[in-house]
């Protein structure tokens, strides 16, 4: 079993000796921005060229369901949220600290990310992970 | 390059059938479609077959060994839940290239109960809850708020849809439920993801749809030329890029680049167009693609439902059949049910749903990942 949180997704990044970000990546021809690493660019075509970038913690609430019947086992209401992060980059999560009420969650809500761990969820060793959420800024 | 025609065409009544094998919920289509043009099994050339759930089983073949095991090619084809449609459409452009004259398509689908969507990698722990939801209703939740941010679409009009579509199912036999469903009854039904109740999920049921497609010139030797259906155009999309589509599937730039293709391979525009059966796998889905197939200026979508434009006897009458919202949506024989519904329009033999004076019409499905598929069809002249 791992001494330290295991990263959620492979796309969060969690430093030795610094704070967790999400890892998104660039292309060089184009200038799109992709969740993640990959090798071209679906955008343009471009094969190769594509630069690790560290996406923004802050963003904006683009869309947004509130969601009431998932799987069992999972807690519910909670919000499932698209956000666009500054600078580019668009990340799908979970919207916490607010109601989960549609006039209560206005689209274009300023919001950051932030790391926490992943709601108690531990693989089949017993290992922990490190998630992120969006919350109100 | 020939034109092609629909001179078979059927679906079975929608239903659940777990004690059916998905190739025998598929034969009874095949046998409808083939019993519609007076031909049989002996006559098809090739065999196209849509199915989702068993899409490595071979479907295609096992129905040919339940009605006629006779040595033809058959393609097996998958591509979520625009199966049924690439099915047909493969069909279609083997008959347009002159390989075959007479072919035969089939889609099926045996489905479960339950949320669709959401499975987790195999590895870590499950992302369901954690990472927002990747259930089909929030997808397509989500879709519908974008669509809100956009224009300023409510819920009610978003549910005046499963209203509206719950109705037409109460005049077709062959819809799974036959229930009027009024406003209050659709707004307060269990939220499954906000904006989308229960009864603005499309419902999952068995079933299955064929179409015997053949040439102009085996149309007429046959002498079915009376009742056949022009395929006007045939389109097939993938997702072009967006810059939202890894966390969110867009079914509306696909839909625009098939729609604008098939109006021009068909010479036609929108308001040529009598009735129209598309994609509402749920109901905020189905606003979106008013705007998507050209129905109306951006924006106007929510006014269209409002004002009853898109109701049977309205200026275009959208999923006349109930749609996959009543109808139900078995994935893969989706795609021909709604070429099925619309040829039985343009032939004056939709009965009491009937679409007075139809001419021409149009299917579309979306699957998600994506694929948009767009029939036009005309009563041959």
């Amino acid at each position: 079993m791992a001494d330290k949180p295991l990263p959620a997704v492979g796309y969060l990044k969690i430093p030795e000796n610094g704070k967790p970000y999400l890892q998104g990546c660039k292309c060089s021809s184009c200038g799109a921005v992709f969740l993640g690493e990959r090798d071209n660019c679906s955008k343009c075509g471009a094969r190769g060229g594509m630069e690790e970038v560290q996406l923004s913690n802050q963003g904006e609430l683009y869309s947004y369901c509130i969601v009431h019947r998932s799987f069992p086992g999972i807690e519910v209401p909670y919000v499932s949220a698209i956000v666009d992060l500054e600078g580019g980059g668009t990340v799908k999560g979970n919207l916490i600290n607010v109601e989960p009420e549609p006039d209560k969650i206005p689209f274009g809500m300023p919001v950051e990310v932030v790391y926490d761990d992943a709601l108690g969820r531990k693989d089949r060793d017993g290992n922990s992970y490190l998630s992120y959420f969006f919350q109100p800024r | 390059m020939t034109d092609a025609y629909v001179i078979g065409v059927d679906m079975i009544k929608f239903g659940r059938f777990p004690e059916k094998t998905v190739p025998q919920i598929g034969s009874e289509a095949a046998l409808l479609a083939l019993d519609d043009c007076g031909l049989k099994i002996q006559d098809m050339q090739a065999l196209y077959c849509g199915n989702l759930g068993q899409a490595s089983g071979m479907v295609g073949q096992r129905i040919l060994q339940e009605i006629g095991q006779t040595g033809v090619p058959v393609i097996n084809v998958s591509n979520a839940c625009a199966t049924g449609a690439t099915a047909f459409r493969e069909a279609w452009a083997s008959v347009k290239a002159g390989l075959y004259d007479v072919v035969l398509a089939v889609g099926v689908e045996q489905m479960g109960k339950g949320l669709l969507g959401g499975g987790g990698g195999a590895t870590g722990i499950p992302k369901e809850g954690l990472l927002g939801s990747g259930t089909m209703p929030a997808v397509f939740a989500e879709a519908g708020m974008e669509h809100s941010r956009k224009h300023g679409t409510t819920f009610e009009q978003f549910a005046k849809v499963s209203v509206k579509n719950h109705h037409h199912a109460t005049m077709n036999p062959k819809a799974m439920y036959q229930i009027e469903t009024p406003l209050e009854t659709v707004m307060n039904a269990e939220m499954i993801s906000y904006p989308n109740t229960k009864l603005m999920c499309s419902v999952n049921v068995d079933g299955s749809a064929a179409a015997v497609i053949a040439s102009e010139q085996k149309a007429r030797e046959l002498g079915l030329m009376g009742r056949a259906v022009k395929v006007r155009a045939s389109v097939l999309t993938s997702d072009p890029w967006q810059e939202r589509d890894l966390v969110m599937p867009d079914v509306n730039t696909c839909t625009r680049l098939a729609a604008s293709q098939a109006y021009e391979m068909a010479g036609v525009g929108p308001e040529d167009v009598d009735l129209i059966e598309l994609h509402d796998c749920f109901a905020t889905a189905e606003i979106l693609h008013y705007e998507n197939l050209g129905l109306c200026p951006d924006g106007e979508a929510g006014r269209m439902i409002d004002d009853g434009e898109v109701e049977l006897g309205g200026k275009i009458p959208v999923n006349v059949s109930g749609g996959l919202l009543s109808k139900g949506h078995p994935l893969g024989a989706t795609g021909i049910a709604n070429i099925y519904e619309v040829s039985t329009h343009l032939r004056g033999e939709a009965g009491e749903r009937q679409v007075e004076g139809a001419r021409i019409g149009l299917t579309h499905v979306i699957g998600l990942g994506s694929a948009c598929g767009i029939h036009i069809l005309e009563k041959a002249s």
